[in-house]
């Protein structure tokens, strides 16, 4: 182990942390705000790459389909609240389940039918595809990079948005008390509008990042939504502080367990006994983590104040 | 009148039932989510080798039934114990999946059926539980990567980092690439199956270790995010990737230029030169469009070894005992040209070290580089009791 891996493994913690994020803060602002529990959250993520796919082939450049697939993915959240899930805020949670268990079916059939099912990979620029050095004899994949800077990017425009805004104000407020934003006159039906689109497009964007490094594939979004969920409970539902703190969090044990337990399990262990539990341990730090959290803080670390 | 014609009609349809014989074949792979890929391509081999057939054995007409293990074991066996129960079919085929197929084979060699594993070739099954009513016609897990441990010697390489996805065909693939490399394997990494896609620790850790070259399995959807990310990390160059069924006729539509001049070894490559594989891949090329898969391939020929045995059984197919002895035969024109059983019933055949190049059509696809084995059987056939 030598400083060199520990900061690259720190990167890609940084890295899968931040794409976390930018699914987690949706999930966490529709959770918090609207109190739905939204499952096909991670539908919106594969969407937003089935869509950046689609237009980076049309338009034959990875940041113009970026480009044009964010506004069709907020476009595609928008349509899903109205039509599907405005009627659902007033029913329990069980509801909501079943509700979105659904849609999660309804987009992986629509995406088999429309796209096919044997997934689509996006080509990126050739300046992206390799590696740079980032520090004299440390090489980092460029795209990785790119990912960090603009998820970066997204959380400082949505600190900006939630914190300094009238909109995030609001945002804000039906966080802490949705009723009495309601009662103050503020159109609830339009921020809730609102505050899913931009969840989506939030999703969207995630996926789109992802794309390039994990290809698009029907279903994708299913194994980061569970990751998703794990980020806001720990960060507090409603909460996108926490959401980013979490997720950060979430990122590094992920990828520094990835690294170091099966170091540590080789001192102790025979070799093919430790390479068994290695991967079966390291997967396990992040629920441990959360169960952690949730024995001394039930609310999550930053729960916003009701 | 119409209520008479109905029941003239059932009654005929009774009559008819018991007379016309028909040989069943249950066939488990996995028909959605992105592996789905997988499963399609079987199929459509299996349809191909029915059509080559007429859609008869020894003159009784096939009936398929396809079922989709959904890439879970759990519901493979659910799958499996179906087609045993109650559609009581006369032969099981397929399992893409080494977990799905040990999940499941207890079901099927029990209630004394035949099974003809179509791709998955785990060790438990070639060695102490290998069984009677059990044959691969693909391959046991860890030939290919002892056939590309062969390679990389004969290449010079002093040094590997082997990465697999954690589950029994990863384990199989990492220690048959072990079990012939003559030089120092310097780190080897399990990865969590399947939920895993992003590989950015190994890959770094690989770095970090500095090896002659890097040796993956990730078959099916995986093959394509560990290419993508060797070469947005940029070990390409530093450290070249050797592979086993991580490039294939599936995957390199994705993959693209990512898998160009990557090596792998295969017991069978498309472009293979005998009458069964010219019209195999012929035909597949006209019907389809694309190159078949070696998991194609392995459909086809399990439904060519199965008609072989009911052949030679005249249709008889309830005997089981002389089905056994004419699929042990193994007397049929394989794909792969040389084929025969070990005592285990896993096959003795060769291996080839295969590239991907483009074709005259600048299509990209898989070409013989050399024979690195000829008539290998595993390691595990001599912990088999069978003779």
């Amino acid at each position: 182990m030598n400083w060199v891996l520990v900061l690259e493994q720190a990167l890609n913690g940084l890295q899968l942390g931040l794409l976390l994020f930018l699914l987690a803060a949706g999930l966490t602002l529709v959770f918090g705000i609207m109190d739905l529990v939204n499952l096909a959250h991670g539908s919106l993520y594969m969407m937003g790459a089935y869509f950046c796919a689609t237009f980076t082939k049309l338009t034959g450049s990875f940041l113009l389909g970026c480009l044009f697939a964010l506004p069709a993915t907020l476009l595609l959240g928008v349509i899903t609240e109205i039509v599907a899930l405005r009627t659902l805020y007033s029913r329990d949670h069980l509801d909501h389940v079943l509700a979105t268990f659904g849609l999660i079916l309804f987009f992986n059939e629509f995406v088999r039918l429309v796209w096919g099912p044997a997934g689509l990979s996006i080509p990126l620029p050739p300046f992206l595809k390799t590696s740079i050095e980032i520090l004299p004899g440390v090489p980092y994949p460029t795209y990785r990079l790119a990912v960090i800077g603009a998820s970066l990017a997204v959380a400082a425009g949505l600190y900006w948005l939630v914190v300094k805004t009238r909109i995030g104000m609001l945002i804000r407020a039906g966080a802490s008390n949705r009723e009495m934003v309601g009662a103050l006159g503020v159109d609830i039906k339009l921020l809730y509008t609102l505050v899913f689109g931009l969840g989506a497009a939030m999703a969207g964007f995630a996926g789109m990042m992802a794309a390039p490094i994990l290809t698009v594939q029907i279903g994708m979004g299913e194994n980061v939504l569970i990751l998703a969920f794990v980020v806001i409970v720990i960060g507090g539902i409603g909460s996108v502080r926490g959401a980013f703190i979490s997720s950060l969090l979430v990122g590094m044990i992920d990828t520094l367990g990835r690294t170091i337990i099966p170091a540590l399990l080789l001192l102790v262990l025979p070799p093919v006994a430790a390479s068994t539990a290695a991967p079966a341990i390291a997967s396990m730090l992040i629920y441990l983590l959360m169960a952690v959290v949730l024995f001394f803080k039930p609310e999550g670390l930053f729960a916003p104040r009701g | 009148m119409t209520k008479v014609s109905i029941g003239l009609v059932s009654a005929l349809a009774l009559m008819a039932a018991p007379a016309m014989a028909q040989i069943k074949i249950g066939f488990i792979s996995t028909f959605s989510g992105p592996q789905a890929v997988i499963g399609n391509d079987m199929k459509n081999s299996v349809e191909l080798a029915l059509q080559h057939l007429g859609g008869k054995m020894a003159g009784q007409t096939v009936t398929m039934i396809y079922e989709d293990d959904q890439f879970k074991p759990e519901v493979g066996k659910q799958k499996t114990d179906k087609l045993i129960e109650q559609d009581k079919v006369n032969f099981v085929t397929g399992y893409i999946w080494s977990n799905v197929l040990l999940a499941s084979y207890k079901s099927v060699v029990d209630a004394n059926t035949i099974l003809v594993s179509a791709n998955a070739g785990p060790s438990q099954l070639a060695g102490d539980q290998c069984n009677e009513n059990f044959f691969a016609v693909s391959w046991q897990n860890d030939q290919t990567p002892m056939a590309m441990g062969e390679a990389l010697n004969a290449k010079g390489v002093k040094s590997i980092y082997t990465m697999s996805p954690n589950y029994a065909a990863g384990r199989d693939m990492a220690a048959g690439v072990k079990s012939t490399f003559k030089g120092r394997v310097v780190g080897e990494d399990y990865t969590r199956w399947p939920d895993q896609l992003d590989f950015s620790a190994e890959l770094s850790k690989v770095r970090a270790a500095k090896p002659d070259a890097l040796f993956v399995f990730y078959p099916g959807a995986h093959g394509v995010q560990i290419l993508t990310q060797y070469e947005q990390s940029g070990l390409k160059g530093q450290v070249p990737l050797y592979t086993a069924y991580t490039i294939d006729a599936l995957s390199l539509p994705l993959q693209k230029e990512a898998a160009l001049g990557v090596l792998g070894t295969q017991h069978w490559v498309n472009d293979i030169n005998n009458p069964a594989n010219r019209k195999f891949v012929g035909d597949f090329k006209t019907k389809h469009g694309t190159y078949p898969s070696f998991y194609g391939q392995q459909s086809y020929d399990a439904i060519m070894l199965i008609a072989s045995a009911v052949e030679g059984t005249k249709g008889n197919v309830r005997d089981i005992k002389a089905l056994r002895t004419e699929l042990k035969k193994a007397n049929f024109q394989s794909t792969r040209g040389a084929f025969k059983f070990g005592n285990n019933q896993f096959p003795i055949q060769n291996f080839y070290l295969q590239e991907t190049v483009k074709d005259t059509d600048g299509k990209l696809t898989l070409k013989t580089v050399q024979t690195v084995f000829t008539n290998h059987q595993d390691l595990h056939a001599s912990k088999c009791p069978m003779k």
